[in-house]
């Protein structure tokens, strides 16, 4: 579980024209640049918006690389309900979060 | 005294680009609202607007993450996202670097906060400007206050912050505006987006319109995060104007959940005496 990495990477899609051309030219190179789980590498080509939500990834990274991948608005709120009923409750991150 | 205007404001993303799919009657009051606020900024005559916001890592991520970071540049970029999505046509929006940079030394005095000289806008500041600055004629400083990742800046330190800005705009001759924008309760791009709790929304700005300073500095994140979801922490927004207000007390021009546009919409604005 790599959360930091999968979220740098989307961050840096929204952020930075050169990843994002990189990402379409050179996918496999890009992601050996960050540490990521098999699981994530997966998550992210698919794209499973549903299991990185559950790995979780912020919405307000998310739904920037959603919206790249072409999803509309109702598309991504429906694929974060489905990754939730595929894969199980959030595992990480601030949605996870355990209050002491 | 060059403080000349305070007001409140919401910002997600929906209210320009979802705009369609809204009640057209409540949309148009709220942006009414909004417009009004900048229509009263305008008339302050500022040499700069200050916005309080809460960016959602476009420009500040976990790898190095301020609490609290204040624009020093000639121009920012905005908005960061496509211009489609958000329904807002990117443009250069002029800075004063000069000025930051007064305030900036001041406000160290008492205060500890980080400056970028360079800025992408996302929807946080973007759709504010929208409203308030729609011709892009009034100088922006922007200041962001960290409410995404945590660990996140203690309340009182934001309100600490407010005070620290504005014995900063107190010792410089420019007349400044100031606004903040934060949701309040509000679960944006999660599942529960367009979730809002009313009630709660309407306890806050009950609290902050009436400048109830140990009321608004009494919520616990834990407690904000259960009743207010993620958005709620950006309360951090209105903390800090109610710290640069001192005590003065202000009026909510407009309150109204819009689901779609996942926020309960808020317009405010602060009597400065
Ligand atoms: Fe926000």
């Amino acid at each position: 579980m790599s959360l930091y990495y999968v979220q740098k990477l989307l961050y840096q899609l929204n952020r930075d024209s050169y990843v994002r051309k990189r990402f379409d030219d050179d996918f496999d190179l890009l992601l050996a640049e960050y540490e990521l789980t098999p699981e994530e590498t997966e998550a992210i080509r698919k794209p499973d918006i549903g299991l990185l939500y559950v790995l979780g990834v912020n919405g307000q990274i998310l739904m920037h690389y959603a919206a790249m991948r072409d999803y509309e608005w109702d598309e991504y709120l429906a694929a974060m309900r489905k990754g939730l009923k595929d894969h199980g409750p959030v595992r990480a991150g601030l949605y996870a979060t355990v209050w002491e | 005294m060059s403080l000349v205007y305070a007001g409140a404001c919401s910002h997600a993303p929906g209210i320009t680009g979802r705009a369609e799919r809204a009640d057209p009657e409540l949309r148009e009051s709220f942006y009414k609202n909004f417009r009004r606020l900048g229509q009263e900024i305008h008339d302050a005559k500022p040499d700069a607007l200050v916005i309080i916001g809460a960016e959602h890592f476009a420009n500040f991520f976990m790898d190095n993450m301020p609490a609290i970071c204040v624009g020093m540049a000639d121009h920012y970029e905005s908005p960061i996202e496509d211009e489609q999505w958000l329904g807002i046509q990117r443009t250069r929006v002029p800075g004063n670097a000069e000025l930051s940079r007064r305030l900036i030394e001041r406000i160290l005095q008492s205060s500890d906060v980080a400056y970028a000289e360079e800025w992408k806008f996302d929807h946080g500041v973007a759709v504010p400007l929208n409203f308030l600055t729609p011709d892009y004629d009034i100088p922006i400083i922007p200041v962001n206050i960290n409410c995404q990742g945590p660990p996140l800046i203690p309340l009182h330190r934001a309100y600490a912050f407010g005070q620290a800005l504005r014995t900063a705009i107190d010792g410089i001759p420019e007349r400044i505006a100031v606004v903040c924008t934060g949701g309040i309760s509000h679960w944006p791009a999660t599942p529960d987006s367009g979730k809002i709790n009313e009630a709660w929304d309407r306890e806050f700005l009950d609290r902050f319109i009436n400048n109830r300073r140990d009321e608004i500095l009494s919520y616990t994140d834990e407690e904000t995060y259960r009743d207010a979801g993620q958005g709620g922490f950006e309360i951090r927004t209105f903390i800090a104007l109610a710290g640069l207000c001192g005590g003065a007390t202000g009026e909510l021009y407009f309150y109204a959940p819009i689901p779609i546009f996942a926020v309960g919409c808020t317009v405010a604005r602060m009597n400065l005496s």
